[in-house]
């Protein structure tokens, strides 16, 4: 994979360089979103550094953030790579409602999707009241809740990164494997998924990414307990309310760690799908 | 790259009119009169009251527009000390006014003008049978308080330990309103709310009163922020809220006298 995108690199690169009409503002919107960050690290107290992250408080909410996170994610695998695959490959009338209505909570501010939960998956919900009396199953304030919550909002990322894969992806591949006597799961499992494997992969960090800094669904639909729904976004929130400073700290944890896995696996996994 | 300088100079200048036009198009989009904006920031819990007092000093002073920022009183007072151009400051609470008036952000020394109590907030139908403030301690009762990092939380705070109940809340709000939200849904069995905020709510929350809540009344100063875009027109609003017409309106919303 790796040997054709560098020499296709190559060829896209442009003789005599990019034009300043156009690298100037691209300077300028780089800077316009590298300077907030840079800002955090210039006005972070570095001295202090050390004793604020050991806080248990902090360890306590990067712990709760990373694991409901992955989480998240593995539940928007499971879910979403399915929903993905029917909408690129299965016609059926009104796909397009369908794929509107997929990417809705990527624009619908997070806290108007926390609410809808509330009144779905809510105790007094449409289907968490059912889920409330026949099982004694609640989500708001369970760190169940705040999964829940961030897979709503990040799931859309899974799905749009999937499906572009499928759709992109050589139809023949699945063709052949079918005319060989393969059943549908054994093309969907053994052909189609390592096809489109990058996309998948993508797909799960954008969705890991933005479940990691989930934060108005999760406040509104799993509230706010240390150990049990406060993660990292949740707590910068708060701790900006009394001491900016550790609400500076709190940010530069998030930051470095969504960097790091940014930065680390796009590489990595990533780059096919480019 | 004399061309880069110019395109980014432009750039800048671009962006600084934003700034220009974000910051006083409000004040001067083509009123009548002198098109002033007086810009409030209050404690959530005032909403409905100073919303009412806006118009009405709006009304006195034609051509003037009123413009809050309503939210909660710590968020307000930090965007304050970063300076948010705001020209008058109303907190839920001394602490919260301290963080202004320590970081020389307040223009004088600031009044108290109205108080505000403490009710057990519980859904329609109270239906985890909430009568008292002990009864909040109950195992299994959900109730949410405001984060203690917030007036109504430190109040709450203050009022359980008078009552000595022990409550572990399902949840810390970031604050009030977000607390009768979830009491307002019946996702909570109670909450500590203010007496106000029940008020505001209609009929979608019942407010029962406790004793101990006297040991926690908040006290709500205002006052002019100092370098205010408008300094004589907030030192009028401020006179307005604390005079009898701001007084009949905040006792009308729930409010105590000062």
């Amino acid at each position: 994979m790796r040997r054709p995108r560098r020499a296709s690199r190559e060829a896209d690169r442009l003789p005599g360089g990019p034009p300043w009409v156009l690298l100037a503002p691209a300077l300028l919107g780089l800077a316009f979103l590298v300077l907030p960050l840079l800002g955090l690290l210039v006005r972070a107290p570095w001295s202090t550094l050390g004793t604020r992250l050991l806080q248990a408080q902090v360890m306590e909410a990067l712990r709760l953030s990373l694991l409901t996170a992955t989480l998240a994610t593995g539940l928007c695998l499971l879910l979403g790579v399915p929903l993905a695959w029917t909408l690129a490959r299965v016609r059926f009338p009104g796909v397009r409602l369908v794929r509107a209505l997929v990417t809705v909570p990527l624009v619908l501010p997070p806290v108007v999707g926390g609410v809808a939960l509330l009144l779905v998956l809510g105790r007094r919900g449409l289907v968490g009241g059912w889920l409330d009396r026949a099982f004694g199953l609640t989500f708001p304030f369970t760190t169940a809740g705040v999964v829940l919550a961030e897979a709503f909002v990040a799931m859309p990322f899974l799905v749009i990164s999937v499906e572009g894969a499928l759709r992109a992806a050589d139809l023949r591949y699945e063709e052949a494997a079918a005319t060989l006597g393969a059943g549908r799961w054994t093309v969907f499992r053994r052909v189609t998924l390592p096809l489109v494997a990058p996309g998948v992969a993508a797909g799960a960090i954008l969705c890991w990414a933005r479940a990691l800094g989930e934060f108005g669904a999760t406040i509104t639909f799993a509230g706010n307990f240390p150990g049990r729904t406060q993660t990292m976004p949740l707590a910068v929130y708060l701790a900006l309310e009394t001491d900016p400073q550790a609400a500076i700290v709190l940010s530069l944890v998030l930051l470095a760690v969504s960097v790091a896995v940014l930065a680390a696996l796009r590489d990595r996994w990533v780059g096919g799908a480019r | 790259m004399k061309r880069t300088a110019a395109v980014a100079a432009l750039s800048l200048t671009v962006l600084a009119g934003c700034g220009d036009v974000a910051g006083e198009g409000s004040s001067g989009t083509g009123r009548a009169g002198d098109g002033a904006t007086l810009t409030v920031f209050a404690a959530a819990s005032l909403t409905e009251a100073f919303t009412s007092l806006g118009k009405t000093f709006e009304s006195a002073h034609p051509g003037v527009r009123v413009r809050f920022q309503f939210g909660g009183s710590s968020t307000l007072a930090q965007q304050i000390t970063q300076g948010a151009p705001a020209d008058v400051f109303a907190a839920a609470s001394p602490a919260t006014m301290k963080t202004v008036t320590a970081a020389g952000d307040a223009s004088g020394p600031p009044r108290v003008f109205t108080r505000n109590r403490l009710v057990i907030a519980v859904p329609k139908g109270d239906p985890g049978k909430v009568a008292k403030v002990g009864d909040l301690g109950r195992p299994g009762l959900k109730v949410v308080l405001c984060a203690v990092q917030v007036p109504c939380g430190a109040a709450a705070e203050t009022a359980l330990a008078a009552a000595g109940v022990k409550v572990e809340p399902v949840s810390r709000e970031k604050d009030v309103k977000a607390v009768l939200t979830k009491v307002g849904l019946g996702e909570a069995d109670a909450g500590l709310v203010y007496r106000t905020d029940v008020k505001a709510a209609g009929g979608r929350v019942a407010g029962i009163g406790f004793p101990e809540a006297a040991k926690a009344i908040n006290d709500y100063p205002i006052v002019e922020v100092a370098r205010a875009p408008h300094s004589a027109l907030a030192r009028e609003f401020i006179r307005l809220v604390v005079g009898e017409q701001g007084r009949s309106v905040l006792s009308r919303a729930g409010f105590e006298g000062p």
